[in-house]
């Protein structure tokens, strides 16, 4: 038994090289074909003196496959001494190709001179097919995303104001972050003249993303907008809204939102607000005198989700130099740098530093301290911003 | 612009001897250089860089709008002789990067003192008469290639060659960089150097220029060395005893001297 074993292996060296089950080639460093063996002669139907001393490696390859062979594979091979799985067809002598696998290494002398490249050669051909359908249904999830991606932000215009009115006597700004390209954020704003001198504004936070809380959002703005011309103020309009998104529950998903909304009227040289708030993350008041303070209106209870929900409302003044933001907890669930959940006091805090005058320059900051947040920012996040100009102040 | 960190410039050799300024081409990076380095760093000052995509270039500089032309990177070399304030340079240009120089030296003429186009090709598809050796249909057929080859392109190769064996960590990494382009911009710049058609500006090239050409090139024969040769005027036509596109590594020394002297000829 033992002595069949051993005779098998003595026997096999030459058979080995010539029947291997892969190809075997031995060119020059200038790629001259030297050696080769019945395998990769099978495979490509030459005969042996077809190819020794008179064709190069290259010569066996397409045209495309031996632009690149030149400009990546001889010059890598030759830095390296070895490369290896790179991906080639083979052209057989009746002109049909043949995907394979190539590794090639190089054969140095004693003293270190490159002598030889040694080329192995794996018929690839069911990999290779795997492999097209692969990069298939790579490009086809590539143009779907960028599908979805295209649907996500043409609707999402569709949920904000193209553009914020111009307000007399005040200056106003809007920033909105997507947290993601693939879906559609669940945070809106809107701002809109009502009779008179008044004027009306939103913020708020649907719950969940996509199509769902685009949904609600839709739902959410049409009802704000119409209540906000026929209730008699702020709080009686988010009741109106929790009317609205509890006769619309069906399905699975619980509908609701948090949002403040508000009255702007002019009042001396200034303006009287009046907003109230429905869960939503307190607004911040920067003072003149740079101060920043945030409205107390706790009490106000999540929109959509209690038939007798309860809204707080506030009033306050905003006198020249005076800034309202209202904004959605993307910026305040924001993590910082140290992975710190960054709150409204923190908020506060860093608005307390600044030192803006407007409502432009105010939404440019806190636009940056989110850039600075990096991907800490996980939520989509809106900002809406009012100021009174101070007097003398005539930029439109 | 900090075009220094965009490119990965490289400054070395003897500081006060004219500046010879190496661009890569297709496929590889400044790394291309390395075996003629040596020769040519004891009489010039040396200036490598990477193309942007290409080796350790700032990938994040990158965009389809500067880099689907030549002209744009032909504005890179021009900003990095502009940011090391480089005069009367002689630029280097091996394969694409051969039409890069000419675009850059026709733009700045006053800036460099020579040109050496290595292996050049001013446009590799065959039109009418002209034959630059390749089809659309192999274009598209390398493309495919690059495709499939997508590991190829963005991992690293297994270090081998010998060079730093006290500091493996070194080589290992200089290996890792080595001609690591990334796949979806190496698709661009393969279609940008493929598909573009420079033969009009050749005639344009004011700055004295070699021709080096390999005996044996399949992407650049011989025949396109001399067309190049024949639409610059007064330029020089040197035939390397080489094969393949990257004489730089098959024939380093011959190569180097080549440059050298016409280089450092008065």
């Amino acid at each position: 038994m033992e002595t069949t074993f051993s005779a098998l292996l003595e026997d096999s060296a030459e058979d080995l090289y010539e029947n291997a089950p892969c190809g075997y080639l031995s060119t020059l460093m200038d790629g001259t074909i030297a050696k080769i063996n019945a395998t990769l002669l099978g495979w490509l139907g030459h005969e042996r003196a077809e190819l020794l001393g008179r064709r190069r490696f290259a010569d066996l390859l397409p045209v495309g496959d031996r632009i690149y062979h030149e400009t990546h594979f001889a010059p890598m091979l030759r830095m390296h001494g070895e490369i290896g799985g790179i991906a080639l067809e083979l052209v057989r002598a009746d002109g049909t190709r043949m995907a394979v696998l190539v590794s090639s290494t190089v054969k140095t002398s004693a003293n270190g001179t490159a002598q030889l490249i040694r080329t192995t050669i794996f018929d690839a051909g069911d990999r290779r097919a795997y492999e097209h359908e692969l990069l298939r249904a790579r490009q086809e999830a590539e143009q779907e995303r960028d599908r979805v991606q295209l649907l996500a932000s043409t609707l999402q215009r569709t949920l904000l104001p193209p553009s914020l009115p111009d307000v007399p006597g005040m200056d106003v700004a809007a920033y909105y972050h997507p947290a993601s390209a693939d879906e559609v954020g669940g945070d809106f704003y809107d701002l809109f003249p009502l009779t008179g001198d008044t004027w009306a504004f939103f913020l708020g936070d649907v719950s969940g993303k996509g199509a769902e809380a685009a949904v609600v959002t839709s739902l959410t703005r049409y009802t704000l907008r119409a209540a906000a011309v026929q209730e008699p103020g702020p709080a009686s309009v988010l009741k109106r809204l929790n009317t609205a998104l509890l006769k619309d529950q069906h399905g699975a998903t619980p509908r609701f939102c948090t949002a403040i909304h508000g009255l702007l009227e002019p009042a001396g040289d200034g303006a009287k607000v009046t907003l109230a708030s429905g869960g939503h993350p307190p607004a911040l008041v920067i003072r003149h005198n740079g101060a920043a303070e945030l409205l107390d209106t706790r009490g106000g209870q999540l929109i959509g989700a209690l038939p007798d929900a309860r809204f707080v409302e506030v009033e306050l003044r905003l006198r020249p130099g005076d800034t309202l933001l209202l904004y959605s907890d993307g910026l305040t669930e924001a993590r910082t740098h140290g992975r710190v959940r960054y709150d409204e006091e923190d908020l506060r805090d860093w608005a307390d530093t600044l030192d803006v005058g407007s409502a432009t320059e105010t939404v440019a900051a806190v636009s940056l301290l989110l850039d600075s947040f990096g991907d800490g920012v996980d939520d989509d996040t809106a900002l809406l911003a009012l100021s009174v100009r101070l007097l003398g102040d005539e930029r439109p | 612009m900090d075009a220094r960190r965009r490119n990965n410039v490289t400054v070395i050799g003897c500081e006060d001897a004219p500046t010879v300024l190496l661009a890569h081409g297709f496929g590889c990076d400044q790394n291309l250089w390395r075996l003629v380095v040596p020769d040519l760093s004891k009489r010039f000052r040396i200036v490598l860089f990477d193309h942007v995509g290409s080796g350790r270039s700032d990938v994040a500089a990158w965009s389809p709008q500067r880099y689907t032309t030549l002209d744009g990177y032909a504005e890179d070399v021009l900003e990095i002789c502009a940011e090391l304030d480089l005069r009367d340079v002689v630029l280097v240009g091996h394969s694409v990067s051969a039409m890069i120089a000419v675009l850059a030296a026709n733009r700045e003429p006053e800036r460099f003192a020579k040109l050496v186009l290595l292996t050049p090709s001013p446009c590799y598809l065959d039109d009418g008469d002209y034959r630059g050796g390749f089809t659309r249909a192999d274009i598209d057929e390398l493309l495919d290639s690059l495709e499939s080859n997508y590991l190829g392109w963005s991992a690293a190769m297994a270090p081998v060659i010998a060079g730093n064996p006290d500091r493996p960590e070194v080589a290992g990494e200089l290996e890792a960089a080595f001609c690591r382009t990334d796949p979806a911009i190496a698709r661009v710049f393969a279609r940008t150097t493929f598909l573009s058609d420079n033969r009009a500006d050749l005639a344009d090239v004011t700055v004295r220029t070699a021709v080096l050409q390999c005996s044996s090139d399949a992407i650049a024969p011989r025949e396109v060395g001399q067309f190049v040769h024949d639409r610059i005027e007064g330029s020089v036509l040197v035939t390397l005893d080489a094969i393949g596109h990257c004489p730089q590594l098959s024939a380093p020394e011959q190569t180097a001297a080549a440059i050298a002297e016409f280089a450092g000829a008065r």
